[in-house]
């Protein structure tokens, strides 16, 4: 147990400051996501046919690759880019931080689901919410603040919720390019100390607990989004 | 825009009491027809009732009005301002056009009131977000108008939980909540149970008795009889028959409008 303390020579500290890494992670590229999301449903709704078919390639393609490769591929097709650019501008190579790539490259993974989540929940509300937001004067960019939007949450909530969990958990393949989040900081821990179960039991339980209390948060979020909608269970009143 | 620009720029225009023009309408979907050249002019306070059998094209002469449809060609004059068109029929100047739809209040056979918000928030909407009135003015305003048409005590609760009848009233209450220069109906009762239908007409009968402009779609024969002040019978995309109440149902001389009233029991 004192292997788990938060001072040293307990490994405790590091597991958590890997678990703040990939909360870190998780949380922007799930935002990033739900902004290409936004923009990536829109623009498949009512985008021109190059739009459409662009957005098309990328949903796609992003889905049907696995993750681990994606991740590979993003990370050092990005990181090489970024540094060739740099390089051609005459600044020299640039050390790029593994929360900033760590989060561009699983935000343009979730960018993909957020899409299609959000797209078929736009898709879902009633033409008659947004024609009636128009034949009162509002502009389309209100349409989609007022009405659209809050709207859509209730369909939209579930899936985004799955994508969350979805995007704590591939922060551990994040291990794989060397970032310090849970994983890669639970297996040293484990590699040092020789007490394999002890820590990956600990890590699995971290793991459990963000699933946990995203459960509590989401389930709040979708009762709030679901205001004003009878529930199926009784029909009647809140 | 507040209502006391509304005034003023319509005391600039000649026409004053026009509310509404409509000149020479046409629509197609593809290559379906369905307005073929629909003109009509409602002055302030008058309530024209269109009739017509199902896919006469009565919503879309509605729906052109404020161009939830695009027409194919016409003009739309609203209060003397007519509405900026491409040649193709589109919307010239989005700006004008949303300033407009702001005066055309519609109500719709399904209510669409907006199910997230609650009555009051759906009241307020339009003129919090669209006319920038102070949220306190317009919650005010909004009560009053709630209990106006009998829904005081719903204020805070959200529409799917109201019968057909209260969400329409509802609606009604959000039309006006804009103050309207013409209120645009599209078979307000279409959607509600026999025993609800009655409500809601009482609410349009005081609008009409106060001298609101409205053009209302209906298939309550008996209604538009006694509350209208013009007839309007629509056949297959045109103006068939109009005149005023008594004469267009007393003394029909279309024989398609004879065959209407016929089957719809009159
Ligand atoms: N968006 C649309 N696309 C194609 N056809 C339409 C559309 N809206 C209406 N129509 C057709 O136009 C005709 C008139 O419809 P509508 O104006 O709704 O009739 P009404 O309200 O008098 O019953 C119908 O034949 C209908 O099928
Ligand atoms: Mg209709």
């Amino acid at each position: 147990m004192e292997l788990l303390s938060l001072s040293p020579p307990g490994w405790g500290g590091n597991l958590l400051r890997g678990l703040v890494n990939s909360l870190q992670i998780a949380l922007g590229a799930f935002g990033m996501g739900l902004v290409i999301g936004l923009f990536g449903a829109y623009g498949k709704l009512y985008g021109g046919v190059v739009i459409r078919d662009l957005l098309g390639i990328y949903t796609t393609v992003i889905r049907a690759v696995p993750e681990l490769v994606l991740i590979l591929i993003l990370y050092y097709v990005g990181t090489d880019l970024i540094n060739k650019a740099s390089e051609a501008m005459g600044y020299g190579r640039v050390e790029i931080s593994g929360v900033v790539a760590g989060i561009w490259v699983l935000g343009i993974v979730q960018g993909a689901y957020s899409t299609e989540i959000l797209r078929g929940a736009i898709q879902a509300v009633p033409k008659g919410q947004m024609e009636a937001a128009r034949a009162y004067g509002m502009p389309a960019f209100l349409v989609m603040r007022r009405v659209t939007i809050p709207a859509m949450m209730s369909f939209a909530v579930p899936g985004l919720a799955n994508l969350w969990l979805i995007a704590t958990k591939d922060t551990a393949l994040l291990a794989i390019v060397g970032f310090s989040e849970l994983t890669l900081e639970t297996k040293q821990a484990a590699a040092s100390t020789r007490a394999y179960f002890t820590f990956f039991l600990a890590a699995g339980a971290l793991y459990l607990i963000v699933t946990l209390l995203s459960g509590v948060v989401f389930g709040r979020i979708e009762k709030w989004a679901r205001r004003g909608q009878p529930s199926l269970r009784t029909g009647q009143s809140r | 825009m507040g209502l006391d620009d509304n005034l003023a720029q319509e005391a600039g225009q000649n026409t004053a009491d026009e509310a509404i023009k409509v000149t020479d309408l046409h629509k197609s979907f593809g290559t379906l027809e369905v307005l073929k050249g629909v003109s009509l002019t409602a002055q302030k306070g008058d309530v024209v009732a269109i009739i017509g059998g199902s896919g006469s094209g009565k919503s879309t002469l509605l729906r052109c009005i404020n161009f939830l449809e695009t027409p194919t060609s016409g003009t739309i004059t609203v209060s003397g301002e007519d509405v900026e068109m491409r040649a193709d029929g589109s919307p010239a100047n989005r700006r004008q056009l949303e300033r407009i739809r702001t005066r055309l209040a519609m109500v719709f056979q399904a209510f669409n009131l907006w199910t997230h918000r609650t009555l009051l928030e759906n009241v307020i909407e339009v003129p919090v977000y669209v006319l920038k009135m102070p949220r306190a003015e317009a919650i005010k305003k909004a009560k009053v108008l709630l209990d106006r048409v009998g829904l005081g005590d719903k204020a805070e609760t959200f529409p799917s939980f109201l019968s057909g009848g209260q969400q329409q009233r509802a609606a009604i209450a959000r039309a006006l909540a804009v103050d309207p220069s013409v209120m645009l109906f599209d078979e307000p009762t279409s959607a509600l149970d026999p025993e609800l239908v009655g409500e809601v007409l009482t609410v349009i009968r005081d609008l009409a008795a106060e001298g609101r402009t409205m053009l209302l779609v209906t298939h309550e024969m008996k209604f538009a009889r006694e509350v209208a002040t013009h007839i309007i019978y629509l056949y297959e995309g045109r103006i068939e028959e109009q005149g005023p109440p008594d004469a267009v149902f007393g003394n029909p001389k279309s024989p398609r409008l004879q065959q209407f009233l016929k089957t719809v029991g009159w």
